[in-house]
This record gives structure tokens, C-alpha cells and sequence, in this order.
């Protein structure tokens, strides 16, 4: 590297590094942020922290059924999301679809959608469904939906193409080679992004109901509200080892996918 | 000879038979429930009319007014707080993702420990941590830098942990041999073979806070949450369709920016 074209990356790292720099003065300067303050009132949320303990052992039976309807809300928004994912998936592939144009409406859908967080989802749906765990499954399908639909179109374009010119060469259909020819080849992508999702919509699912969208965020919220602490430590206690039981049951059939 | 190439193993089959029969039952238990109790309110599609109409006529007065109290302000303020949170969980990460990693402990137990911890505070939602944190420092957007800060730690520790087991260390060796003291391999074998990783992972939990800081109001945690729940709980839907308009345009833009610079870096 000669020294002109050192000095000019020097020049722009520096300008980067200033940048940052610059970035996250402003941004604390708008925010508010006093470490003075935080330090001087750390014991009030050691206050509230030593309420969360000991957690009401007793509560666990109570929120069992809203835990059980949490997990029937992930399996079902990731299902209906996962399913819808799959024309739109093969849509927005430019390796499918011969026509660069089609794919392009598909992919906008998509990414305006993963956009929008979850909880806004819910907020959003609670007002038609009602509150309850229906709206919950809705907003989930609609994330799971983004997040699948783009992750499987992503695995879509990148198959191996042999096998898709051996059945055109074959006088197979458009059907017949999306069929037998594209979806063999994504199907454990396909089952590794869902199993992915659902964890992810386990996770989303407990913190839905504090907007109304049913599920164990509904006690989360109502015990919170009447400040019982301490059954709010057993759900996050109870939330921790459900997730972590779906996450490691999840992650061992994806690696066996893969 | 067909018929034995043809036939999966007596096991395999009965394994796959198993397997597709739990997944059945659990459908069974998910949808039997969810039928039980589906039922659509009266007022469901005059509310979904109601929604629509509302979000297809945004308001568009909100986006800047005179005094600050509008949708520009806001979602600055959710820029910064994500900005700041991710600074300083990018920050605070880094001990625990050294505790994290497999190879850099001498017994597995401690690693595993440290994974353990890490999908705690993972898993420990966003909303009670600000909650905690506007206990401390009051109401306002220094409690969702705080509550983002620390949440992106069990996210961020775990990726950048990942990314040290998987480092190649013959280059650190190499340096090692030839009489290199402990700071000199750090600096020269080590950080410039994680910064890459470090910087895009870091960018992807940028984007994730960006979505996070933008719901962190709705416990009062500063940012565009707070006049989104309002306007959610007053039923104005003219200004949901205008802030969910902010959000979306927001989110795309540090998307598209965050995602051209990743594929940069790695």
C-alpha cells in the first residue's frame, strides 16, 4: 500500500471514529442520560428487586393454563405464518420467477412487514379480536410470516440449479418443477427458519398479553399493576424455564436438519 | 433388491412415525383450543373498518408541530435511545461473551454457566427491565437506554462469545513465537480478526433496539411508544396510521443504511 492511499484510509477512519463520537454525544445530551443519577437512586430498584424476592412458589400453578395458551399462541401464528410464507417465499424469488418485476411487490410486502414490531401488531389487533389469545395468534403470524417469508426466499435462490435444468430439459412443468425440483431442496431450510421463528414468537408470545393479546403477559401486566412483585418474579422465573426448555428441544432438531 | 434399498429401516420408520405423531397431537391441543374459544365480537369489522379508514387518512398534522411535542421529536428520541443502548450493551458485552466462550475457560462448567446467564438476561423481557429502570431514574428515555443496554448484553455477549470460539488462533501463535507480549497479540492476532464480527453483530442489534425502543414507551420509557399508546388507547386511529408511517420509514432507513455497511464489512 503506497502512502497516499494509507493516509486516505487514516483520514477516513478518523472521520468515522469523530462521527461516532458525535453521534453518541448528541444522543446522550437528548436523552437525559446522568450517571449521577442513576448511581444516587440504584437503591430504589434494589428496593424493587428485593420485593421480587422470595417469588410466590404457589403462583406457578395458578398461571399454568395462560403459560400452556402462550405456547398454543406460538405454534399457531408461527403455523399460519409459516404457511402463507411459502407462495410469497417462491414469489419473490428472482430464480422462480423468470420476471424480475414480479418479485419486486412480494419483497416490499415482506420487508414493510418486519418492520413493525410485535407488541404494535397485537396493540393493533386487540381492537378487532377482542383481547384475548386470538389477537395474540394473529400478530404473531404476521411477524412469523415476515421473518419466514424472507428468510425461505433467501434459501430459495441460493439451490443448486443442476436438478432444476435437468427437469426443464425433461419437458417438466411449472408445477411439477417447483414441486419436485425447488421444494425437496428447501424443506429443512424451510423447517429450520420455522422452528426459529417459533422460538422467537415463544419469547414474543409472553410479553404480548400486556397489551391485551392473551397469554401469560396478561398476569404479567394485572400483577404488576396491583405491584405483587413477587408473582411477578414467578413468571419470569416460570417464562425463563419454558423458553429455555423450547429453545433447547428447538435447537436440537435444527442442528439435526442441518 | 428393490425393495430392500427402497425400505428405510424398521427403526427409522418407527422413529418418523413417532415423531409425526407428536406433532399431530400437539396440533390437536393448539387447535381444539383455539376453536373453543375463537368467537368474533359484533363489532369486529366496524372496528377494523373504523382502524382502516383511520390508518389510510394519516395524520398528518402530528408530523412536526410548534413546541416539540410531535412525531419527528419522537422518533429522534427512540433513534438516540437505541443509538445509546446499543453503545453501551456493544460495551458492556464484552467481559461476559469472554465468559461465554468455550475456549477461553479452562473448565466447561464456567462457560456453560456464562451461556446460562446470558439467555437469562435474554430472556428477561425488555418491558419489566425498563420498568426496573424507571424505578431508578424515573420516567423518560434514560430508563430505555438503560433497559436496552442491558437486555442487548445477553444477545450481543452470546454472538460475540460465538464469534471468539470459532476464531482461528494461529495467527495469535505465530506472534506468541516470534516474542510478542500479551498486549501485541491482542491487538495485532485477535482484534482485527473479531472487529468485523464485532461491528456487523453490533449493527444487527442496532437495528433489532431501533424496534425495541420504538414499543419501550408504551411503559413510559421515552421514545415514540408513549403518543402511540395514547393515540392506541384514545382510539385515534388518523394518528396511529401517521406514527405506524414514522416507525415503518424509520426502520427501513436504518435497514437499508445498516445493511449495506454489514455486507461491507464481512
Amino acid at each position: 500500500m503506497n502512502l497516499a492511499k494509507r493516509r486516505v484510509a487514516k483520514l477516513k477512519l478518523s472521520l468515522i471514529i469523530l462521527f461516532f463520537i458525535l453521534l453518541i454525544w448528541s444522543a446522550s445530551k437528548q436523552t437525559g442520560v446522568s450517571l449521577v443519577e442513576l448511581f444516587s437512586n440504584l437503591s430504589n430498584m434494589g428496593a424493587l428487586l428485593a420485593q421480587m424476592f422470595p417469588p410466590d412458589w404457589s403462583y406457578f400453578n395458578y398461571v399454568t393454563s395462560a403459560m400452556l395458551e402462550t405456547i398454543r399462541m406460538a405454534v399457531l401464528g408461527t403455523t399460519f405464518g409459516g404457511i402463507v410464507a411459502i407462495p410469497f417465499a417462491l414469489f419473490a424469488s428472482r430464480n422462480i420467477v423468470k420476471k424480475g418485476w414480479i418479485a419486486i411487490p412480494f419483497r416490499f410486502v415482506m420487508n414493510l412487514i418486519r418492520t413493525i414490531p410485535e407488541l404494535l401488531l397485537a396493540a393493533l389487533f386487540v381492537p378487532i379480536f377482542g383481547i384475548g389469545f386470538v389477537s395474540g395468534i394473529f400478530a404473531l403470524a404476521v411477524f412469523s410470516f415476515g421473518v419466514i417469508a424472507k428468510l425461505a426466499y433467501e434459501s430459495i435462490e441460493a439451490i443448486d440449479k443442476g436438478p432444476l435444468e435437468a427437469m426443464t430439459a425433461v419437458g417438466a412443468n411449472k408445477l411439477q418443477w417447483i414441486f419436485l425440483g425447488v421444494i425437496p431442496q428447501v424443506v429443512a431450510p424451510y423447517m429450520s427458519y420455522f422452528l426459529y421463528c417459533f422460538e422467537i414468537n415463544v419469547r414474543a408470545a409472553t410479553i404480548l398479553g400486556y397489551v391485551g393479546a392473551g397469554g401469560i403477559g396478561l398476569y404479567l401486566s394485572r400483577t404488576l399493576g396491583f405491584l405483587q412483585y413477587d408473582r411477578v418474579m414467578s413468571i419470569i422465573l416460570y417464562t425463563f424455564v419454558v423458553v429455555l426448555i423450547i429453545d433447547g428441544l428447538s435447537n436440537r432438531i435444527r442442528e439435526k436438519l442441518i | 433388491m428393490m425393495n430392500t434399498t427402497m425400505k428405510k429401516p424398521l427403526m427409522k420408520r418407527l422413529r418418523n412415525w413417532t415423531i409425526a405423531l407428536i406433532v399431530l397431537i400437539i396440533y390437536v391441543w393448539a387447535f381444539t383450543g383455539f376453536f373453543k374459544n375463537f368467537e368474533l365480537k359484533p363489532t369486529a369489522l366496524q372496528a377494523a373498518k373504523a382502524i382502516f379508514s383511520g390508518m389510510s387518512h394519516p395524520d398528518w398534522g402530528y408530523v412536526s408541530q410548534p413546541g416539540g411535542e410531535d412525531l419527528l421529536h419522537a422518533l429522534l428520541e427512540t433513534f438516540n435511545i437505541a443509538v445509546l443502548g446499543t453503545f453501551i450493551s456493544a460495551i458492556l458485552c464484552v467481559p461476559f461473551a469472554f465468559w461465554a466462550a468455550r475456549n477461553m475457560n479452562r473448565y466447561r462448567f464456567v462457560s456453560s454457566a456464562g451461556k446460562i446467564f446470558l439467555s437469562a438476561i435474554r430472556v428477561f423481557p425488555e418491558l419489566i427491565m425498563a420498568l426496573l429502570f424507571i424505578k431508578a431514574v424515573g420516567l423518560g428515555a434514560f430508563a430505555g437506554v438503560l433497559a436496552l443496554g442491558f437486555h442487548s448484553i445477553g444477545m450481543l455477549g452470546k454472538l460475540f462469545g460465538e464469534s471468539i470460539e470459532d476464531m482461528d488462533f494461529s495467527a495469535a501463535e505465530a506472534l506468541r513465537a516470534c516474542g510478542a507480549n500479551k498486549f501485541q497479540t491482542l491487538w495485532f492476532a485477535i482484534v482485527p480478526q473479531v472487529m468485523p464480527q464485532f461491528f456487523s453483530y453490533t449493527l444487527y442489534r442496532f437495528e433489532i433496539s431501533v424496534r425495541s425502543a420504538a414499543i419501550l414507551g408504551m411503559v413510559g420509557a421515552g421514545g415514540i411508544g408513549a403518543p402511540l399508546i395514547f393515540a392506541l388507547n384514545a382510539h385515534r386511529w388518523d394518528r396511529v396510521g401517521v406514527i405506524l408511517l414514522g416507525i415503518i420509514v424509520m426502520v427501513s432507513i436504518i435497514d437499508l443504511i445498516s445493511g449495506a455497511i454489514r455486507k461491507r464489512l464481512v
